[in-house]
């Protein structure tokens, strides 16, 4: 399960809006061993590619040894694909390189959808997780009363069952 | 002459969990054999089968892209921070990421450097994505 903030999660998917049809990436970056994202770092697509992306070797180093100064650690990487969907390709899992991080994807291929989706890739075995987002702004017409346990302030994405 | 080298998390399995270990060589090749003799198969994750520095990682000497010092050859020296990340990339499609990595910069760099890097990036990704499928 990846929880993450309704804020982080906008950010995201503006900046994968902002470089469609190019792929967008970045990073956030959370105290080590909390399992929590809080800082979104955007990262230059250093391949500048509809269907590639790279971070770029000297902003990777800068921003890693941030993170390290920090006592953080990359919690979240994410990128976009912009005409399919949020699922990781074979270049994904080649080189997934951070067996703590949740891989979030975004996908741009429609407009008005927000589509993201959290795996882990660990040894090149990809695991889906779902994604609850904090802090989520509730249409107060959509839900009339909570029952005990519900909470008007967190939306869980489910996994989609591929 | 002692190098200090920063190992990712994933390749710490390699140094008994050390996040920094050290090492001595002139150059990265030297370093990386040297470090291979205390952490097997360290060397392994790092250089390919063809003797060219591996695709999914990013090394440093200093404030510098290895790519751009010569790769394997590039010259150490006694203090020198070596540091090793896992290369971020990936994206839909895996011929086009081919293409896409054959024109970035980073990796013209190495080819220009090092013939056998050329030889070696394509058919790797190649494995990786039959391996992975």
């Amino acid at each position: 399960m990846l929880s993450i903030d309704r804020s982080i999660v906008d950010a995201i998917v503006a900046h994968a809006r902002r470089d469609h049809p190019d792929e967008a990436c970045g990073v956030v970056a959370g105290p080590v061993g909390s399992d929590t994202p809080t800082r979104h770092i955007p990262m230059e697509n250093s391949a500048r590619s509809m269907t590639f992306y790279e971070f770029d070797s000297m902003e990777q180093l800068r921003v890693w040894r941030e993170m390290d100064d920090r006592d953080e650690e990359p919690v979240v990487i994410y990128h976009s694909h912009t005409a399919t969907e949020a699922y990781p390709s074979r270049t994904d899992v080649s080189f997934a390189g951070e067996p703590g991080a949740h891989y979030l994807l975004v996908s741009t291929r429609e407009p008005d959808t927000e589509e993201i989706r959290s795996f882990r890739i660990v040894d090149g075995v990809v695991t889906e997780e779902p994604v609850r987002i904090v802090d989520a702004v509730v249409d107060p017409h959509a839900v009339q009363s909570y029952m005990f346990g519900q909470s008007p302030a967190t939306v869980d994405y489910e996994c989609s069952g591929r | 002459m002692a190098i200090e080298v920063r190992i990712p998390t994933i390749l710490r399995s390699y140094t008994g969990g050390a996040k920094v270990v050290e090492g001595a060589g002139d150059t990265l090749g030297d370093l990386l054999t040297d470090l291979d003799s205390r952490h097997a198969g360290l060397k392994a994750r790092l250089v390919t089968d063809a003797g060219a520095l591996h695709r999914f990682v990013n090394v440093y000497v200093n404030d510098e892209d290895v790519r751009f010092l010569g790769a394997l050859d590039a010259k150490l020296n006694d203090g020198d921070s070596v540091t090793i990340l896992p290369a971020v990339a990936g994206g839909a499609f895996g011929f086009a990421a081919a293409a896409a990595i054959s024109q970035h910069r980073a990796a013209a760099a190495a080819i220009s450097q090092h013939r056998a890097a050329a030889a070696a990036i394509a058919p790797r990704v190649a494995r990786s994505a039959v391996a992975a499928r």
